[in-house]
């Protein structure tokens, strides 16, 4: 078809665009950075105050810490006056030196100095054991799992215990503290607690009733009483209760109620697990054939603690803060290290307690950011197959 | 019949020892004499070991005198005539006080940094969310040592007290505040202020029906404050100002009158409000983001305006996700607060759990009776939960 002449005037005349203007640039008040100021933080009066109010706080806040932290820190010395103000006519922030100094006690506690090569060793393969468990590339983490559960517990209670015949002076656990204790007794604690609670939580889902009333009397008594009372009961009755001859002592009475308190919570979290397991499961693995302890081992408790895997963290992080209770026992943990080393005349100054807690929240902090950090990527991974 | 593919005699699945009864019957036995002989060894043992230490048991403690000082008694107590029982009551009283506190303040500070965690303002839900996962991650006792040792031992001594307005003063030992003294006539304010209640209460009744009758709405919330505080003021005005306050008087080494909050206390108090609110913050975000997204554009698109659809459609509905875990939350600060024994608040288990239990030596009957409190408390708590529980959950068909 051929176009007339009359036609294509009209089509080369016409009023309507056929290209698209370039698109104008967005108001400069609405992009980058003054956009992103105006619309998260001025974008109402009430919202302006809040900033104002914020920023005060933090204006407030951050130096203070930085000049205590950093500036106005005293960084070396012998004794406390190279952190008194007196002394130095400055202000003085934290009081770094007392802490290079107590370091090992903080470390070890009072455990022989001859002997601390063999909680570097523990500690050593303590990690080994936690990157094998968690980094989840790694090769045969079932050997892992093994490692983690038997090999080290043992290997541990040698080394740090002691065992004369292979030419290991026994450590009594008097002389145990700081962070040894507090990681022993969080290790202890996370190793007991899994397997226990895993028992507890399936006898209180038994159909037997003894079993069951047994497993719900235990886990709610124990929640329902204050961890220091439990404490207490292990470290003043437990004496009691068992004959003389094996009278544990100190330490394992705390580790005793430590484990005891933990299992009860991580009965709880995996109570909630196999409650999430659609019933269909159980039923297919009856079909199957499976006896209960086969059908809980390769059916149900691996969909069950998988999806409880972040809480079962959280119970850890909570058991790891928890370990601080043991002070109060009169168990020497990283904690009452540091109340002992504040109160030590040698570096008595206004600053010397500040900076003691300090260095103990920032133990304390990087632990638990860590494992919640953990469970955090854990519960992502674990969502990304839910999401479509 | 069954038939035999393999060749191989068929299990005896029908021996006795197969039968499901059968087995959890033997199980169960089994467990039971476990427990029973577990318990039995511990009873003998500890008689024996008692016995040997010449310690009475039974609870003959009760009612013998004390013969130790408290530093915080909230009812009568003294060290002469009191008994361990009074020395209980008084510990209780005071885990209660902090407890209650507690958790007001927490409440509070839970409330504003969860709801601040969510907030358009980048800035404030970074910092919000800074403080809970600070907090959060530092066990409490280091905090309440902190608070304890390096704040409130840190402050100036008796002498130079900070004055901080007249006849408040804060200094190492404590703050020191005046003491309001009732005069005769003040029962009348107490009265007014009853009346004022039920006032408020029959007024916000009215308000309500005739807004469902005719959907005219009152002024419900001036209202009811005017007559709160309007009422008790003009009786207090009438009986001609009948309160004074007894004034602390600060001296070299001592502050005499007025009333003190103990360091200890107030250690506590801050610890662990401060600490739980990190919990009931994240408690509070969770709940508000269960709400579902469609509830507020339904809402919107009903007409109404963002403060109504808060307080109709999103906090009832969150509420209903907050409170069990807020309760467990309380529980956790209650529990938590045992944790006055390292700083020496003469709390429960610093009263009765550790001086009465080292004197009398009774530790079964002491530790018993403490877990029993704390037991009665959480079965009371959760009791309460239940029941709440059963009230606002979601009726499914």
């Amino acid at each position: 078809m051929t176009m007339s002449e009359g036609e294509l005037a009209v089509a080369e005349l016409h009023f309507v665009r056929d290209r698209a203007i370039a698109p104008q640039p967005p108001p400069a008040s609405m992009t980058g950075a003054l956009g992103w100021v105006r619309a998260n933080l001025l974008s109402t009066p009430f919202n302006i105050a809040l900033t104002v109010i914020v920023v005060a706080l933090l204006a407030w806040v951050i130096p203070e810490l930085a000049k205590f932290l950093v500036f106005d820190a005293v960084w070396s010395g012998a004794d406390r006056d190279a952190c008194r103000e007196a002394v130095q006519h400055r202000e003085i922030g934290a009081c770094w030196p007392f802490v290079w100094e107590r370091l090992p006690y903080f470390v070890y506690g009072s455990y022989p100095i001859p002997e601390r090569w063999r909680v570097d060793a523990f500690f050593v393969m303590l990690a080994l054991g936690i990157v094998w468990l968690l980094w989840l590339e790694a090769p045969r983490r079932d050997i892992g799992v093994v490692y983690c559960f038997v090999v080290l517990p043992i290997a541990a209670f040698i080394l740090l215990h002691g065992f004369e015949a292979i030419g290991l002076p026994v450590v009594d656990t008097v002389l145990w503290g700081g962070m040894l204790v507090t990681i022993v007794v969080a290790s202890v604690g996370i190793v007991v607690s899994l397997p226990l609670g895993i028992l507890l939580a399936l006898g209180r889902r038994s159909h037997m009733p003894t079993v069951r009333l047994f497993s719900t009397l235990f886990i709610e008594f124990v929640r329902g009483v204050p961890l220091i009372t439990v404490l207490f009961m292990a470290s003043v009755m437990l004496p009691l209760f068992v004959p003389e001859r094996l009278e544990p002592d100190k330490l394992l009475r705390a580790l005793i109620g430590i484990a005891l308190f933990a299992s009860a919570y991580m009965a709880e979290v995996v109570r909630a697990g196999l409650q999430a397991i659609p019933k269909g499961q159980f039923e297919g693995a009856m079909a199957v054939g499976l006896g209960y302890w086969p059908m809980m081992r390769l059916i149900v408790l691996p969909q069950a603690l998988k999806i409880t895997i972040p809480n079962i963290v959280n119970t850890y992080i909570g058991l790891f803060k928890d370990t601080t209770l043991v002070f109060i026992v009169g168990i020497f943990d990283f904690l009452r290290a540091v109340e002992v080393a504040r109160i030590d005349p040698k570096w008595a100054t206004p600053v010397t307690s500040t900076t003691g807690y300090a260095v103990a929240a920032m133990f304390y902090l990087a632990f638990c950011y860590g494992m919640s950090r953990y469970a955090r990527a854990m519960e992502a991974r674990l969502a990304a197959g839910e999401k479509r | 019949m069954s038939i035999d593919v393999t060749g191989r005699p068929a299990p005896a699945t029908d021996a006795f020892y197969n039968d499901p009864k059968v087995r959890s019957f033997a199980y169960q036995i089994a467990l039971g004499v476990l427990v029973a002989v577990l318990v039995y060894g511990a009873v003998t043992n500890a008689i024996e070991h008692l016995e040997r230490a010449h310690i009475a048991s039974g609870f003959g403690f009760w009612d013998q005198a004390a013969g130790f000082d408290i530093s915080q008694t909230l009812i009568f107590y003294s060290s002469q005539v009191s008994t361990y029982g009074r020395a209980f009551w008084v510990g209780l009283l005071n885990t209660l006080l902090v407890a209650g506190i507690g958790i007001v303040l927490a409440t509070v500070l839970g409330f504003v940094v969860g709801i601040s965690r969510l907030s358009k303002n980048w800035l404030l839900a970074k910092t919000a969310g800074g403080y809970v996962e600070i907090i959060r991650n530092i066990p409490l006792l280091l905090q309440l040592l902190f608070w304890y040792n390096a704040v409130l031992k840190a402050l100036p001594e008796m002498r130079d007290s900070i004055v901080i307005a007249r006849g408040a003063y804060l200094n190492n030992r404590g703050l020191f505040l005046p003491q309001p003294v009732f005069l005769h006539g003040f029962g009348v304010v107490i009265a007014a202020a009853a009346v004022a209640v039920a006032a408020a209460v029959v007024f916000t009744l009215a308000a309500r029906r005739r807004q469902k009758h005719t959907g005219k709405r009152l002024p419900v919330a001036a209202v009811v404050l005017a007559l709160l505080i309007g009422l008790p003021l003009v009786g207090f005005v009438l009986k001609g100002l009948p309160l004074t306050f007894n004034y602390p008087e600060v001296g070299r080494f001592n502050i005499a009158g007025g009333v003190e909050v103990l360091p200890e206390f107030a250690a506590l108090l801050f610890g662990l409000s401060i600490y739980t609110a990190a919990f009931i913050a994240e408690v509070v975000r969770a709940g508000i983001l269960a709400v579902s997204r469609g509830q507020i554009e339904a809402a919107y698109s009903l007409g109404l305006r963002p403060r109504p659809t808060l307080r109709l459609i999103v906090v009832p509905q969150a509420m209903r996700v907050i409170i069990p875990p807020l309760t467990s939350q309380y529980l956790n600060l209650t529990k938590n607060s045992t944790l006055a024994v390292a700083i020496g608040y003469p709390d429960l288990v610093q009263v009765f759990t550790g001086t009465v239990l080292n004197q009398t030596g009774q530790a079964v009957e002491v530790v018993a009776i403490t877990m029993l409190v704390y037991l009665t408390i959480s079965l009371v708590t959760s009791l309460l939960m239940n029941i709440y529980n059963r009230r606002v959950a979601l009726v499914e068909r």
